[in-house]
């Protein structure tokens, strides 16, 4: 199918952009960022805005480091994450978990914050920025404010992302040395949507113990996870592959609520996989 | 109406859309290019992708609004001549790449993008992974992976247009 008619605007910044989605002319306004998820949305007239208002001329498009983390403009194409040289030695997690996004063809035209917005359950860069305790840059007409990962995922396609305010950036800390990443996920076929998806973040200290732990799932719920035991249960112990498998059971048995049985099976497994493999990039083995 | 001026294949294109103009409605309506075929027509089966400034991008999951002002290489853009083809449409057409067709539009273009960035195709697990955007659902995959790994060879030799 076709997309219903629209008007279109293309500002030229984002005091503009903010201004046309105020405007009550256009309650439905939508913002366009890559369209990967919008545009099937158009086509199959689930979605009938009355107003576009494309944000690729806004300037959001930059990598920006500073002060141990780096700000990543809403319109970063996910296709960036992967292949910047940057963000591959000191943010190896979002590169890993980007080339889990669809196909190039996809990640080329898709932005991290058209990703981050839309919060499908299933999405990878969502689970991602929970593991790298990322805060969001929400801007309306009357400022910036910051929310942390947690608080910005309301539900499933629901941000915190209110009335005339827009998703402007993201700013995810660099983890400090001797942290190790990983991302795994299973999917029926590569590039199809994950079944279960897992980010995983650990930290160890100068004698090979882990001091900071961290576990995001997507796909097994409406909104991305991270157990707040997952720290608890890990730190001070040493990278081991049985204490990975039993957080992996645990994290399977807590999500009887909102998971069907395989799925719940995928997780688990998924968990003590990309914990391990943390670990040993950690430099702690497996 | 908005008017949309882009380079497709090298020549500059203008026309009048409508904002909801689909770029591939409006490459194949609007300026007469029928190659580039639409199948799903919400981005999972591939036979729609171009390259947009060099890199593949779904033409159904596009406005033609937002392709204003960017150089499109679509599947007419591969053949030098009349009679003459490019090197991966002649590797496909030599190990049985296609069938019906439909889907090769798309197949040769992301093919052009794998081949230009040079890297080397790895296993044929991680070709299939890099073909995996795009569908084809009568010669199955076998006879395209072959093709592929024929065009990177001929391109060895020829070097990439």
């Amino acid at each position: 199918m076709k997309p219903p008619p629209f008007a279109y605007a293309a500002p030229a910044s984002v005091e503009e952009a903010l201004e046309l989605l105020a405007d009550p002319a256009h309650e439905d306004a939508r913002p366009l960022a890559g369209g990967q998820s919008l545009v099937p949305l158009l086509n199959m007239r689930l979605a009938r805005p009355s107003l576009l208002v494309d944000l690729d001329g806004l300037g959001l498009d930059a990598l920006e480091w500073a002060n141990g983390h780096v700000r990543i403009g809403a319109m970063v194409r996910q296709r960036a994450l992967e292949t910047d040289a940057a963000i591959a030695g000191r943010l190896p997690l979002l590169r890993e978990a980007a080339a889990h996004v669809a196909h190039v063809a996809i990640r080329t035209r898709g932005t991290v914050g058209g990703s981050l917005a839309h919060a499908d359950p299933a999405a990878e860069l969502p689970a991602a920025m929970l593991a790298l305790d990322a805060r969001l840059v929400v801007r309306s007409a009357a400022g910036a404010r910051t929310v942390a990962a947690p608080d910005f995922f309301a539900g499933p396609f629901t941000t915190a992302v209110g009335a005339g305010e827009l998703l402007e950036a993201v700013e995810v800390p660099v983890p400090p040395a001797r942290t190790g990443v990983a991302f795994v996920e299973a999917a029926r076929v590569h590039g199809a949507f994950a079944l279960a998806g897992v980010a995983a973040l650990l930290r160890l200290d100068g004698g090979g113990r882990i001091e900071h732990a961290r576990v995001a799932l997507c796909g097994v719920a409406g909104t991305p996870r991270a157990p707040e035991w997952v720290g608890g249960a890990l730190c001070g112990e040493p990278p081991d592959e049985r204490l990975f498998a039993q957080v992996g059971e645990r994290v399977r048995d807590e999500l009887a609520d909102s998971a069907d049985e395989h799925r719940r099976a995928l997780a688990g497994v998924l968990t003590r996989r990309a914990l391990a493999a943390a670990a040993a990039r950690a430099g702690g083995g497996s | 109406m908005i008017r949309v001026r882009t380079t497709v294949n090298g020549r500059v294109r203008e026309a009048e859309v409508e904002p909801r103009r689909l770029l591939a409605d409006f490459l194949r309506e609007d300026l007469g290019l029928r190659g580039t075929h639409l199948g799903c027509e919400h981005g999972i089966c591939g036979a729609c992708t171009i390259l947009v400034d060099g890199e593949p991008a779904r033409s159904c999951l596009m406005l033609a609004v937002q392709a204003d002002g960017r150089a499109l290489t679509t599947v007419e853009g591969l053949a030098p001549g009349d009679g003459e083809l490019h090197p991966i449409q002649q590797a496909f057409h030599e190990r049985h790449g296609l069938q019906c067709g439909f889907c090769t539009p798309g197949f040769l273009l992301t093919t052009h993008y794998l081949l230009a960035r040079g890297e080397d195709l790895g296993s044929d697990e991680e070709l299939r992974a890099a073909l995996a955007g795009n569908l084809c659902r009568c010669t199955g995959y076998q006879n395209i992976v072959e093709a592929v790994r024929d065009a990177a060879a001929r391109l060895s030799q020829g070097g990439l247009r």
